[in-house]
């Protein structure tokens, strides 16, 4: 078999920013007292309308840019819904996911086969020429610096700011904080309009970058490991980029080893990513104590205002 | 100022006006999104609610809603038990597809053998395949605490790569021309789920459908596992003090949806769609998502849901070969559905209240 470690641990990365892009956001989402299920649905409004925005405009950062704005323009939906009108959170992520990927298919029905502007490389100095490191480390687009950047960002935001002290306390104690004149509804649309902004570069970096082309219904679970990857993470920022990588490695070996004609049916290779997920789900909660420690206090729970 | 105030009581006029105003809300909408396409949009309309039950082309039409009915009904009958209780199986579309790999390759393993066991053998192995997948969730929801939504989720992928390995490997029909796909069920009749009565499009699975239909009526209303799961799903702390044990409310409410699902897509690739291919899973088991809340969980209104679902499916088709529009647009229209479903369901437990401003 013929397996660089160089080249696995470089396309390791650029297979697992989609993912920790989408995550970061949910996270956010998350710590605000909100369950968004709906990011699959995002992600893939994303990878289309920034597929679209990117092959008429020639440019993959207006590309990103419309990206995140469809992502927050969606998850509006469901900010609505769940906020204002006090509907289910399972249910209307359920709806967004729904919605999304059929809304996509239908955008995207007149765009498949075509190619993406390519991504330039990020500049560092030359950095890229060093054996071992610059290909792995410097040799990559924008986005994948940006969503390791966004994660620095947002523990900085969570640990360190009076924004992130009340977003989290929207999210352990809503009636507390609502007590307290914080405004829970408003700050619950921002964190979820930020997710969707997230996820919906996500799901570009899926379609201009990782492909890359526009296929219907490509984002292939890919929202749904995001989730997953938020519990894996204990919801703590560091440990997404952890999770996502980890994921991003377990894909990238089993393409690895399908292209190297290892000797085992792709379709077989081709589950492990959900199988590697799923084992990692149920090693992160089975201590119950520590699980519900961890979790936003509030999560999922519908807030309305008694007077 | 428009303000919501709670009910006492949820409105029984608006559990049933919630799903219709919800169905009118997205014809307007979808109409919309006709025009945006460049299409006539009542000729549209009118294309996927009428043609497919009193058009011209309706005989052979009403057939086709049946069989698109009946799966979504018998998976929605399903979930709706574990929705009520709080245990979101989401998967079912991966028990789909086990019930139809597992109950198939029983039948195929039995080629030719022609006896009148096989088919029953067939419809219990599906059963058994549905079931026995959706165990994976709940044991692991049950033993380690693992989500159940997420878990069956990632379920429904590894089940699509295990259909796509058992039909180019073990499954591959050998008299074939090494394409993906397995031995037609429809030259083997023992194991052929065929249409009972030429044209009307019943085959066992709609008749089994309208048992369960009864079944799941009798079971929520006058029996006490229907009465402990609205509990549950209410009350989940009363319902832990009356004995209910949550975990053998998960184990059972999944295992319930899984076998039913199973057993639907046992009907669905012995009849239907007549071997196992790529392309055979059609997003059933996401689609009885919106059945199962369409008709507010509750049997006879998945009935309804249902056949309504089924309709927009055949309407769908109708539009996509003559108006030359794009399949992901009633996609589009489904999810519309479900959307203004929960954004009027909030008029069963709240009134509006419209006040001044400074009033507050």
């Amino acid at each position: 078999m013929d397996i660089s470690i160089v080249s696995l641990l470089a396309t390791l990365i650029v297979a697992a920013t989609p993912i920790l892009l989408a995550a970061t956001g949910e996270l956010i989402v998350e710590k605000s007292g909100v369950l968004n299920l709906g990011v699959e649905g995002m992600m893939i409004i994303g990878a289309i309308c920034g597929f679209i925005a990117a092959v008429n405009t020639d440019s993959p950062l207006i590309g990103f840019i419309v990206a995140a704005l469809a992502g927050a323009a969606l998850s509006l939906l469901f900010a609505v819904l769940t906020q204002y009108l006090l509907a289910n959170q399972v249910a209307s992520g359920l709806a967004l996911t729904l919605f999304g990927l059929g809304l996509s298919a239908l955008l995207g029905h007149r765009y498949s086969g075509i190619r993406p502007p390519s991504s330039p490389k990020m500049e560092w100095f030359g950095m890229a020429e060093l054996p071992v490191v610059g290909p792995i480390f410097f040799n990559h687009d924008m986005m994948v610096y940006f969503s390791i950047f966004l994660v620095l960002m947002v523990w900085v935001f969570l640990k360190f700011t009076r924004g992130g002290l009340v977003l989290r306390a929207v999210g352990e104690n809503h009636d507390a904080a609502h007590a307290l004149g914080y405004k829970v509804i408003r700050i619950r649309i921002l964190a979820i309009m930020f997710g969707g902004a997230c996820a919906g570069m996500g799901g570009a970096y899926l379609s201009l970058v990782r492909v890359p082309q526009w296929t219907e219904g490509m984002t292939a679970g890919a929202g749904w490991i995001a989730l997953a990857i938020v519990v894996f993470a204990s919801w703590k920022p560091w440990r997404l980029i952890l999770g996502a990588y980890l994921f991003g490695g377990v894909t990238i070996l089993q393409l690895n080893l399908q292209a190297n004609g290892f000797d085992m049916p792709v379709s077989y290779l081709s589950m492990a990513p959900y199988l590697v997920t799923i084992v990692v789900l149920v090693i992160m909660s089975s201590d119950r104590t520590r699980a519900s420690l961890n979790a936003p206090a509030s999560l999922g729970k519908i807030f309305h205002a008694s007077s | 100022m428009i303000r919501l105030e709670p009910r006492t009581n949820p409105s029984q006029a608006m559990i049933i006006l919630t799903p219709i105003l919800a169905v009118l809300a997205t014809m307007v909408v979808g109409g919309i999104l006709f025009v945006t396409l460049g299409k006539n949009p009542f000729e549209a309309i009118r294309m996927i609610f009428w043609d497919p039950l009193l058009g011209e082309h309706a005989f052979y039409y009403r057939g086709q809603i049946l069989v698109k009915a009946a799966p979504l009904i018998m998976i929605a009958l399903g979930l709706s038990f574990g929705f009520r209780a709080g245990i979101w199986n989401i998967g079912a579309e991966g028990q789909f597809i086990m019930g139809a790999v597992i109950g198939g390759a029983t039948g195929l393993a039995l080629y030719p053998l022609n006896s009148f066991i096989v088919f029953p053998l067939m419809i219990v192995m599906g059963a058994l395949g549905g079931f026995l997948w959706a165990m994976i969730p709940a044991f692991l929801k049950i033993r380690f605490n693992a989500n159940e939504i997420l878990v069956s989720l990632m379920l429904v992928y590894v089940a699509f790569n295990f259909l796509i390995g058992m039909v180019t490997g073990p499954l591959r029909n050998p008299d074939g021309f090494n394409f993906p796909e397995s031995r037609s069920f429809q030259d083997f009749p023992a194991a052929h789920n065929p249409e009972l009565w030429a044209g009307t499009g019943i085959h066992l699975g709609v008749l089994s459908t309208l048992g369960f239909v009864i079944l799941a009526y009798i079971m929520i209303t006058r029996h006490i596992f229907g009465f402990n799961v609205r509990l549950a799903g209410q009350a989940p702390r009363a319902a832990k003090f009356a004995g209910v044990s949550p975990n053998k409310m998960i184990a059972i409410c999944l295992g319930l949806s899984g076998a039913l699902a199973g057993m639907a897509g046992l009907f669905e690739v012995t009849g239907p769609a007549g071997k196992l291919t790529t392309t055979f899973p059609l997003g059933y088991g996401f689609t009885a998502i919106i059945v199962a809340f369409l008709g507010r969980l509750h049997p006879i209104g998945i009935l309804l849901a249902g056949l309504l679902m089924a309709v927009t499916y055949v309407g769908g088709d109708i539009i996509q070969s003559q108006l030359s529009l794009p399949k992901a647009s009633i996609q589009v229209f489904q999810g519309m559905l479900l959307f203004f479903l929960l954004a009027v369901d909030v008029l069963v437990n709240f009134r509006l209240r419209i006040s001044k401003r400074n009033s507050k």
